[in-house]
């Protein structure tokens, strides 16, 4: 205790002391000749920073303290820091104290700019200084490190999730014309166009509420059988071109929005090449069928098939040979253990890829843009209420409400198909079965699904591949390098090399910022994983509850709540990177959750009291013992985590500035202008870049070594993500 | 393991801040320009006003509904000085909510008359910079295919040949179509308007999100007909589509595309440098080279000869101050979602 004690102590005073305490303003410039914020206190500058000051004397005050004493020292200190900390940030804004009131009782001051360096180590130091203080009191068998990893994503979920999120939701309760707020609440909430059921008794359209429930579940379903099938070729069979199979899987998940929707009309729409085909041969009058539920469903199951199999294959691999070596041995037939041994053992994984395929779908914006026809959806129906000619903010409030309310919907059934069973398959005990082979029609059968499925995605990416290098695709196929030239072009000047494409800029943004928030997005997920699964803490359901609220509120809200919460002091980020990284942070984090409870679930808990008895503390059976095992959730959740901040685009259209531009936007821009050779080139580049980007994180990750052989050629089981 | 940690807490804490500290620093003049028409015509504009002027454009493309919901978040402490483009109707609702400033350029008498009505009737908030009519585009080989007559009239896109043919934007998340709506009311009168739509509607097959997807669409064959700006339809045509571009013989609406200074902004004297330079004749002729024919505003620009000219084009007296506001837009767009939209 003593010596975290010390240290974040020291960084408290940093962080008060000698780091500027403000963002850098043109509007304040104070003529304090170091703006700390013990400068400013003492100076008077910013009398409202003094009671941090006195607080944080409390923790240096403790040192002379002993046992519990000091540890209520701390606690005091950190809670009274923090309060103090928000009170002030929140008091005083831009132009001077925020309530009227406070201006009559201390006389009008200045204003502040936004929270700096200076507090954001402040902030850390007095936060940690309260879990120490807490461990010290005994919460969480006095382990720092577990109450220190509560307090962080507990509180950063608190400021970067819950705070930006409340802006919004409030707006679904702010009066409309002569309603009152409740009223125009209730009105909002209740509208016949969400839940009107007018279609089952034949006249008119059914509420939008449940055409995106029925297209969610539908895609939930399609993705996690397809995922599992997948998983299956891949470890359970022989297979020969695993590899490049498992490569055509991801592909989808690193492929730009737009340009899977942009393909499939380009075949199958009404002017498509295989609707041409089809009509030519047959004599079938070409229609706009892929138009709709058709188009969304195809679409989505093309990009969310692979988080299905990145979740399933981490799951299938892990079941232990043992188990079903045992039902053999008690002469079950392979059906029987696959059915009694195998698929309940599945569960957790196919609970998982569900819920992710429901939610990505519900969220899911740009396929239902481009192929929706006439079928709505909320994602969609949410942006219109923002950007649209309504301009509606409230009931794009309402909306977003009801997609929550959805998503927790199916995160509860997810929890009560889950029960409280255990799935652990990978202990400490030694483990050198052989995995049972599928029965034989299974086995066809996973075939069937998947072969048609992967050959189907490989034309598509053939086509999508070629669109960038002719001409104007589906009119004019003759062959030009035209796109790349202006998207990519290079030339020789008098200062050396010049990136004269229009692309290079939002590109070299674009990957930076992944880069920077991949491991921060997976550390954070696998760490609140870890917190799920390995420990037990109060509110801890609500605590796994909020951790999946920012990704299943769609893109545009919060990108929109992300602007009303960011853009004015105490927290300052508009128009800068860090808010395109916070905002990748906490939007793909509940995807390395889940990634994460899920192979958490399967490792013995007796690994770690192992390694505890063998006194290593929590940190260090982290390090030591789980990290290893989870490496193909740490692979998914970089992947991931890298590819999303690359493709995502709705809830960046709104955070993106001049100089922080992003490559999905100007995609998006180019497909708007009917540019489709410029936004295929562009997505054709990102394509290769990210699947280097994965095959460098597998690179350094590395992978998991089960001690388990495989049926074919006993070779140590290999396992890429 | 403790050093580990922290050092692991203070990386993560350095790479936040990095950016959090590049963050707020100001140029020596700058701008930063919001700008609702394509890329292209945005870059050129910028690129010819910096060689022009020597001041730093930062510039943010979006459309201009997600410009105006921008803008209205950012109210508090905005970040952006000129709103540059987009239609007129958003630029409106922005001077109804307080958001933009007021100002009268100098060059405000060179403008085409609707482009100075647009300024009146937001009390200097905004102003005219370019105008487009509304027509329809239709695919040339589906139309001679199905030996389809061309269409020239509004009254002919409601004829029974022309089921499943037709696509036009959803005016609830079109300003594209809510121009239509408020044209077809003003032309034929309000009841007789949505009769039409109603009748209309048996042709539609798909009312789209994005106000120009209808001409993307009939330019890659996946419809007969779009309704939409003129000017989207001739993008198409330059393209290299099998498409025309007609005027509705009826007479059409038009929308103003306009420019607006957001109030508060950090750089508003570089800001009426940009609007003033904006409306010389100079910087509107700028459009037509970046694949743009919109209208230009200036009586002294050129206007593009691909460009429909809004001369031959019959336009109706369109009243923008009131279509163009909040209570009026709610009340259409009520009418048409419970009588059209819902009912398919």
């Amino acid at each position: 205790m003593n010596r975290s004690h010390v240290l974040w102590l020291v960084a408290a005073w940093l962080g008060f002391a000698v780091l500027p305490w403000h963002v850098p303003s043109s509007r304040f410039a104070h003529e304090v000749p170091w703006p700390s914020g013990l400068m400013l206190s003492l100076t008077g500058a910013e009398p409202w920073l003094v009671p941090i000051a006195l607080v944080l004397v409390l923790p240096a005050m403790a040192l002379a303290a002993e046992g519990i004493g000091r540890a209520n020292l701390l606690v005091a200190s950190g809670c009274a820091g923090l309060v103090a900390l928000l009170a002030q940030g929140f008091l005083v804004g831009l132009d001077g104290w925020a309530f009227a009131a406070l201006d009559e009782a201390f006389g009008a001051v200045e204003g502040q700019a936004g929270l700096g360096l200076g507090a954001l180590v402040t902030a850390f130091a007095l936060l940690f200084l309260l879990t120490t203080g807490l461990a010290g009191r005994g919460a969480m068998k006095g382990d720092r490190f577990t109450t220190g990893a509560i307090g962080l994503v507990v509180s950063s979920i608190l400021v970067f999730v819950f705070f930006p999120v409340a802006h919004i939701l409030a707006g679904a309760a702010t009066p409309d014309g002569d309603m009152s707020g409740m009223a125009a609440f209730v009105a909002r909430l209740t509208a016949a166009d969400i839940w009107s059921l007018a279609c089952l008794a034949g006249e008119g359209r059914c509420g939008v509420a449940w055409t995106s429930v029925f297209v969610a579940t539908l895609t939930g379903i399609v993705t996690t059988l397809l995922g599992l099938a997948f998983a299956l070729v891949a470890t359970r069979t022989n297979f020969p071109f695993k590899r490049a199979l498992r490569l055509l899987t991801v592909l989808p998940i690193i492929t730009p929005p737009f340009v899977i929707g942009l393909a499939v009309i380009l075949l199958f729409g009404r002017n498509g090449t295989v609707t041409l085909a089809l009509s030519d041969w047959f004599g079938l009058t070409s229609t706009r069928w892929i138009y709709g539920l058709p188009g969304i469903l195809l679409t989505q199951a093309l990009a969310f098939t692979p988080i299905a199999f990145l979740v399933m294959v981490g799951i299938v691999q892990g079941i232990s040979p043992s188990m079903e070596e045992a039902a053999q041995t008690l002469r079950a037939d392979r059906w029987r253990t696959f059915r009694r041994v195998t698929w309940p053992l599945l569960r957790p994984g196919l609970a998982n890829a569900f819920l992710i395929g429901f939610i990505e779908s519900l969220a899911d914006f740009g396929n239902p843009l481009v192929l929706g026809g006439n079928y709505e959806v909320l994602s969609t129906k949410i942006f219109y209420a923002v950007v649209g000619a309504q301009h509606d903010p409230g009931r794009a409030a309402a909306l977003a409400i009801v997609l929550l309310s959805l998503c927790i919907g199916a995160f509860m059934a997810q929890r009560l198909w889950l029960g409280r069973r255990s799935y652990t398959t990978m202990s400490g005990k030694g483990d050198a079965g052989l995995p049972a082979a599928l029965p034989g029609w299974l086995k066809a059968s996973i075939y069937a699904v998947a072969l048609p499925w992967a050959a189907f995605t490989f034309l598509l990416y053939v086509l999508i591949l070629f669109g960038g290098f002719v001409v104007n695709w589906g009119r004019d196929n003759s062959f030009t390098l035209r796109h790349y030239e202006t998207g990519f072009g290079l030339a020789w000047g008098e200062h050396g090399l010049q990136w004269t494409g229009r692309a290079w800029n939002s590109l070299f943004t674009t990957l930076e910022i992944a880069a920077v928030s991949a491991p921060l997005t997976a550390g954070m997920g696998l760490l609140t994983a870890y917190l799920l699964v390995r420990q037990r803490f109060a509110g801890q359901g609500a605590f796994e509850f909020m951790t999946l609220l920012s990704f299943a509120i769609p893109g545009t809200v919060i990108g929109v709540s992300y602007i009303l919460a960011y853009n004015e002091p105490p927290v300052e980020l508009t128009g800068t990177a860090v808010i395109l990284v916070l905002c990748f942070i906490f939007r793909n984090m509940p995807v390395s959750i889940r990634a994460g409870v899920a192979a958490m679930s399967q490792i013995d808990r007796s690994l770690d009291e192992c390694a505890l008895t063998l006194r290593s503390g929590s940190a260090r059976t982290v390090r030591r013992v789980i990290i290893p095992l989870l490496r193909p959730a740490i692979v998914a959740a970089l992947v991931y985590s890298f590819v999303r901040a690359i493709t995502s685009v709705s809830a960046v259209i709104f955070l993106v500035s001049a100089r922080h531009d992003l490559a999905t936007s100007y995609i998006v821009g180019r497909v708007e202008a009917g540019d489709f050779g410029l936004a295929i080139a562009y997505s054709s580049v990102l394509i290769v870049l990210m699947g280097l980007g994965i095959l460098f994180i597998q690179w350094i990750v590395g992978e998991r070594r089960l001690s388990r052989r495989s049926s074919a050629d006993l070779k140590p089981f290999k396992v890429t993500a | 393991m403790r050093s580990n940690r922290f050092n692991r807490t203070l990386m993560a804490a350095a790479a936040v801040s990095a950016f959090w500290a590049g963050s707020g620093q100001a140029a020596a003049e700058s701008l930063t320009l919001y700008c609702s028409v394509q890329e292209e015509w945005c870059q050129a504009m910028v690129n010819a006003f910096t060689a022009e002027t020597g001041i730093d454009v930062a510039m943010t493309r979006k459309s201009s509904g997600e410009t105006f919901a921008q803008i209205q978040a950012e109210s508090g402490n905005p970040k952006g000085d000129v709103w540059w483009g987009g239609t007129g109707d958003p630029h409106l609702q922005a001077a109804e909510e307080g958001l933009t400033e007021e100002y009268q350029s100098p060059r405000l008498a060179e403008l085409q008359p609707w482009a100075r009505q647009q300024a009146e009737s937001s009390k200097s908030r905004t102003v005219g910079i370019y105008a487009g009519a509304l027509g329809f585009v239709y695919n040339t080989e589906i139309v001679a295919e199905k030996k389809l007559p061309e269409p020239a009239c509004w009254a002919d896109l409601v004829k029974p040949e022309y089921k499943g043919e037709i696509q036009i934007a959803n005016p609830n998340s079109s300003g594209t179509s809510y121009t239509a709506l408020a044209t077809l009311v003003q032309l034929l009168g309000e009841q007789p308007a949505f009769d039409y739509l109603a009748q209309l509607n048996a042709n539609v097959n798909q009312y789209t999100k994005s106000g120009a997807a209808p001409a993307t669409a009939a330019a890659r064959g996946e419809t007969a007909i779009g309704i939409v700006f003129m000017h989207d339809g001739v993008t198409q045509v330059v393209g290299g589509f099998p498409v025309k571009v007609v005027a509705p013989c009826e007479g059409t609406g038009y929308e103003i595309g306009s420019m607006s200074l957001i109030k508060g902004g950090p750089n508003p004297d570089a800001a009426k440098k940009w609007y003033d330079w904006a409306l010389s004749p100079a910087a509107q002729e700028i459009g037509a080279t970046a694949n743009s024919f919109q209208v230009p505003s200036n009586t002294g620009a050129k206007t593009p000869p691909e460009a429909p000219s809004l001369d031959t084009v019959k336009l109706i007296d369109y009243d923008f101050a009131k279509y163009g506001s909040s209570d009026e837009r709610k009340r259409l767009l009520g009418r048409w979602d419970s009588e059209i939209g819902s009912k398919n």
